[in-house]
């Protein structure tokens, strides 16, 4: 839909409407961002309902079985129906027999994986022969915080003596790193509002340009 | 009360409305603020410069519209750059509310540039549980995705003849606004060995150093500068370009507000020792 | 049964897809891609069971509560009118249907905007929390303002000296904080998911 047509200025309007109704809650909590932001809740569910019913089940289940006759995907759909008796009371615990072949294959899959990813590849990326250049003085450097912050994070042992004090290098060095991510979250929580107050603008421009 | 005590407890809503303002300045005013590059996305456009005639990258767009300010304009961009390279690219969106809008940009930006789905790219659509997904992926694109996202048979689309998984794929590059962006590092990187690059908002960041300094992730798009830089070396300037006068203008409000509270709070606090200290003597 | 079953269901998948992680062998592919599909099939039917409960939510909401009515029944009409809208493929999929354009104008705006208010409250954090009362909270404050500086535009030499210094920021002592919480975290979690392939931690099974 072109977005200057009357129909697309129609609904930029309807959005537009939406962004300053949502904004008033910055001045207090009121009916009309609480009906809107309501009617999101149901807007987003239903939209998910759909998709998960054409792009999931339909490929999934529907298809596979009724229309294919790949017969064994009865088993993991008769397994998905058994999730719907955790609407019961009585018959709740039958879940759990889904539940656990979901668990056991999802937590079976996840441990070598992330064995590898957050524990052997980190370790391997901070273990490197230290060279006098710039570089392997700064890989020093952050070889250093690397370990003075995980031993910030090891309570087996009160924080005295070397403990204590590569502790305390460690809880400046995670400060740091706070710090990075607060200035970088400003960042991205800015980009967000910007998005807004330009789609607000343009629609502004469209609308006193003639776009109706 | 004091000059400090007024400043200490300024209502919020002060706050919000000059915020507010010095967003709204650059809207008015135009600005040209320059950009300075960074390896981390250097990297990444490279790796993109190389998707020419006829080979095929992976993006995965697994944004929803909360982050979308800060990573659809890296999507359009390097979405535009593949197309123009004539490169052809595979999509997945792995984020609930990601596969309409993942179809937006797609179908306009292929409609501009005179793309054709199925032969110059090919969108499979969404699943639930990205790291079930990128798992089954893994083994064959056709394992959680018999058919794309419009319902038509991913082996009835030319393009697919041949690629099965992400062997058949030069590199991943995931645009994260969650934790799909771990997914592809354990389950796309350390499982398969995919060389993979995020995109990822400028709140998440800061988590991904560590994966790029060990070469799990051979680039890095930091939020909206991250999108910027893209562009400006894409030589192609959007909304990363057009939002950074807004980010100087709304970060120079936020270092004065840090600077003014700061200084409230030492002048109350020097004012209380001192009070104190003749409270003491007297 | 109730209990035992589970357990000895986690363990036996668990088990075998650790196992099958260290066998490169045709078999034990087949049997990975096969316990893929299989997962993905349980999620997707387990979904609706989570919409189903948010819904009936609603309506309960919409019936015993007055004060509540109007807003359970924005819900209910925002979830019919999507629900309807999308009830064929091509309305679902098309670029001009109602469905597109409630996502388009509806959801993607309210979505958005319900976000880009945390600009108001980040900002708002930083004039009333953001000082620096101890040296740690200093660290973190200089960091940050260090960082938030390479947005505003300096004379040189001071813009080139700002982007080293949060070029190092990043790579070093940031990367040093955020590979210690990630080696932390990794260890945390493959304990607790070794618990619970063991069968020592159940709280996923609820209560009864």
């Amino acid at each position: 839909m072109d977005p200057t047509s009357a129909w697309g200025m129609v609904w930029r309007g309807i959005a537009a409407l939406i962004t300053l109704a949502i904004f008033s809650f910055l001045w207090r909590d009121n009916p009309v961002y609480k009906f809107i932001e309501r009617l999101w809740v149901g807007v987003v569910t239903g939209y998910w309902t759909m998709l998960l019913y054409y792009t999931s089940f339909t490929d999934k289940v529907r298809v596979p079985i009724f229309e294919e006759g790949q017969w064994w995907y009865i088993f993991p759909s008769l397994l998905g129906v058994l999730m719907w008796f955790r609407l019961s009371k009585k018959y709740g615990y039958v879940s759990r027999y889904a539940l656990a072949f979901y668990i056991g294959i999802s937590t079976g899959v996840f441990i070598p994986l992330t064995i590898k990813t957050s524990i052997l590849y980190q370790v391997q990326g901070t273990i490197r022969a230290i060279d006098p250049t710039w570089t392997g003085i700064m890989f020093g450097i952050a070889f250093l915080g690397i370990l003075c912050s995980l031993s910030y994070f090891f309570f087996s042992k009160e924080h005295t003596g070397v403990l204590g004090v590569s502790s305390k290098i460690g809880i400046y060095t995670l400060m740091i790193g706070f710090g990075a991510g607060f200035g970088l979250t400003v960042m991205g929580r800015v980009a967000l509002l910007v998005q807004r107050v330009i789609f607000l603008r343009d629609y502004g421009i469209d609308l006193l340009g003639g776009g109706l | 009360m004091a000059w400090y005590d007024r400043l200490l407890a300024v209502d919020r809503r002060w706050i919000y409305l000059i915020l507010a303002v010095a967003v709204v300045i650059p809207a008015i005013w135009t600005m040209h603020i320059p950009v300075s590059l960074s390896s981390e996305v250097e990297n990444v456009f490279e790796r993109v410069s190389g998707i020419q005639d006829g080979k095929i990258m992976f993006l995965a767009i697994d944004y929803d519209p909360s982050t979308m300010a800060e990573l659809s304009p890296m999507a359009e961009a390097i979405l535009r750059q593949v197309f123009r390279q004539n490169g052809r690219v595979v999509l997945s969106s792995l984020s609930q509310f990601g596969p309409a809008m993942t179809d937006e940009i797609m179908t306009r930006i292929a409609g501009e540039m005179g793309k054709v789905s199925g032969e110059d790219y090919v969108f499979l659509g969404y699943k639930p549980y990205p790291a079930i997904t990128i798992l089954a992926m893994g083994t064959d694109f056709r394992v959680p995705f018999p058919t794309d996202y419009y319902g038509d048979r991913v082996d009835d689309h030319p393009m697919m003849a041949g690629v099965h998984n992400f062997d058949d794929v030069e590199f991943v590059l995931s645009l994260a606004g969650g934790n799909a962006a771990d997914m592809w590092i354990v389950y796309g990187n350390a499982k398969y060995g995919v060389p993979l690059a995020l995109g990822v908002t400028g709140v998440m960041a800061t988590d991904y150093y560590p994966y790029l300094q060990s070469g799990q992730l051979f680039g890095l798009l930091p939020g909206i500068k991250g999108a910027a830089e893209y562009e400006q070396l894409n030589e192609s300037p959007g909304d990363g370009l057009r939002g950074i006068p807004y980010q100087t203008t709304s970060h120079a409000v936020v270092l004065v507000f840090i600077v003014l509270t700061n200084i409230a709070f030492f002048a109350k606090r020097s004012a209380q020792r001192k009070h104190g200290m003749q409270a003491g003597l007297s | 049964m109730k209990r035992q079953l589970p357990i000895i269901l986690v363990f036996i998948c668990g088990i075998t897809m650790v196992i099958q992680f260290f066998v490169p062998h045709e078999y034990s592919e087949d049997l990975f891609q096969y316990a893929n599909d299989f997962v993905i099939v349980i999620g997707i039917l387990a979904l609706p069971v989570g919409i189903y409960s948010l819904m009936t939510q609603t309506v309960r909401k919409a019936r015993r509560e007055p004060k509540e009515r109007l807003y359970s029944l924005a819900t209910i009409a925002g979830f019919l009118v999507m629900i309807i809208a999308g009830s064929r493929r091509e309305w679902f999929t098309g670029a001009t249907s109602l469905s597109s354009n409630m996502f388009n104008y509806v959801l993607v705006p309210a979505q958005a905007t319900l976000f880009s208010m945390l600009a108001f409250y980040i900002a708002s954090a930083a004039y009333r929390a953001f000082r620096a009362r101890t040296l740690l909270a200093a660290l973190l404050l200089l960091t940050a303002f260090v960082v938030m500086l390479r947005m505003i535009p300096l004379p040189e030499p001071l813009s080139t000296w700002n982007n080293d210094v949060v070029r190092w920021i990043l790579e070093v002592p940031n990367m040093a904080a955020k590979r210690a919480i990630i080696i932390g975290v990794g260890l945390g979690a493959v304990t607790y998911s070794i618990k619970i392939v063991l069968g020592i931690e159940r709280s996923y099974m609820g209560g009864d």
